[in-house]
């Protein structure tokens, strides 16, 4: 889980791929269809595709000569989630300073 | 009920996080900056920490340790940077475990009504360096998450470019 999530970022680091991920949320893709809004060369459009089937964000399927990638949500959501151990931490930090900052202030009185 | 909110913004290396307290400001600033109160709150409830040293003055070194219930020890510390006051604590912060990866955390503090807003923005060297930072959360995945930030960085500038 956790190789799988630094993968995800490694694959959302690039600003090429995050853009190829928005244009699947409109639907499955060629590399052609992909290709054609970007100033790169097929081949370099089609090692972003592999990092993103790597990661999980993308799946892959041929339909007669050609190859459709699929947008895959569901390491997206593991992505999303990484804020949740850095909130716990500082949520209950924040929990105990409530507690002390009472205590203090009925000591005062 | 206080929440403590957190915004990373993607492709950006700052932490931003706000919480409230039913205190005044000069108390928050005492629990921020005396090492016996520090150490009654900062970390999950599990952790036993211990201050080594606080020096709040500009230029003054600060570190604390971590213990966990399995033995694990965690420890950081930073320098503060300009005098410290109640209206604003600007401190690095760095993991012992990966020297060299550092934070600046600048801390606000403001009252109204008898209530105490803090706010603390970080930025840190990379986005990376952030991602690995909080995917890690702190609790005790610390040192992973610098094992991660060297998988991110080969991964972000090795192939595909």
């Amino acid at each position: 889980m956790t190789d799988q999530l630094s993968t995800v970022f490694g694959a959302l680091a690039d600003p090429t791929r995050r853009a190829i991920l928005a244009r699947l949320m409109d639907g499955d893709r060629t590399v052609a269809e992909l290709n054609a809004p970007f100033a790169v060369s097929q081949p370099a459009i089609s090692r972003h595709l592999k990092v993103l089937e790597e990661a999980g964000l993308i799946s892959r399927r041929r339909r007669a000569t050609a190859r459709l990638s699929h947008l895959e949500a569901e390491p997206l959501r593991g992505a999303t989630e990484w804020l949740a151990a850095y909130r716990r931490f500082w949520t209950e930090s924040h929990e105990r300073l409530d507690e002390l900052l009472q205590r203090l202030l009925q000591e005062d009185q | 009920m206080a929440t403590t909110h957190i915004d990373a913004s993607p492709g950006l290396p700052f932490i931003d996080m706000t919480r409230e307290f039913a205190a005044p400001r000069e108390l928050v600033y005492r629990a921020h900056t005396e090492p016996d109160l520090l150490a009654q709150w900062i970390g999950p409830r599990r952790l036993t920490t211990e201050v080594v040293r606080f020096d709040v003055r500009d230029g003054g070194a600060w570190r604390y340790v971590q213990h966990d219930t399995d033995g694990s020890e965690y420890g950081f510390h930073g320098v503060f940077h300009g005098d410290p006051s109640p209206d604003r604590i600007v401190q690095t912060f760095e993991f012992d475990g990966a020297p060299g990866h550092v934070s600046l955390d600048e801390l606000t503090l403001d009252e109204h009504d008898g209530r105490t807003t803090v706010r603390v923005h970080s930025v840190f060297q990379s986005v990376e360096a952030r991602d690995a930072m909080v995917a890690a959360g702190m609790e005790g995945g610390v040192e992973e998450g610098y094992k991660r930030l060297d998988e991110l960085i080969t991964q972000t500038l090795a192939p595909a470019r």
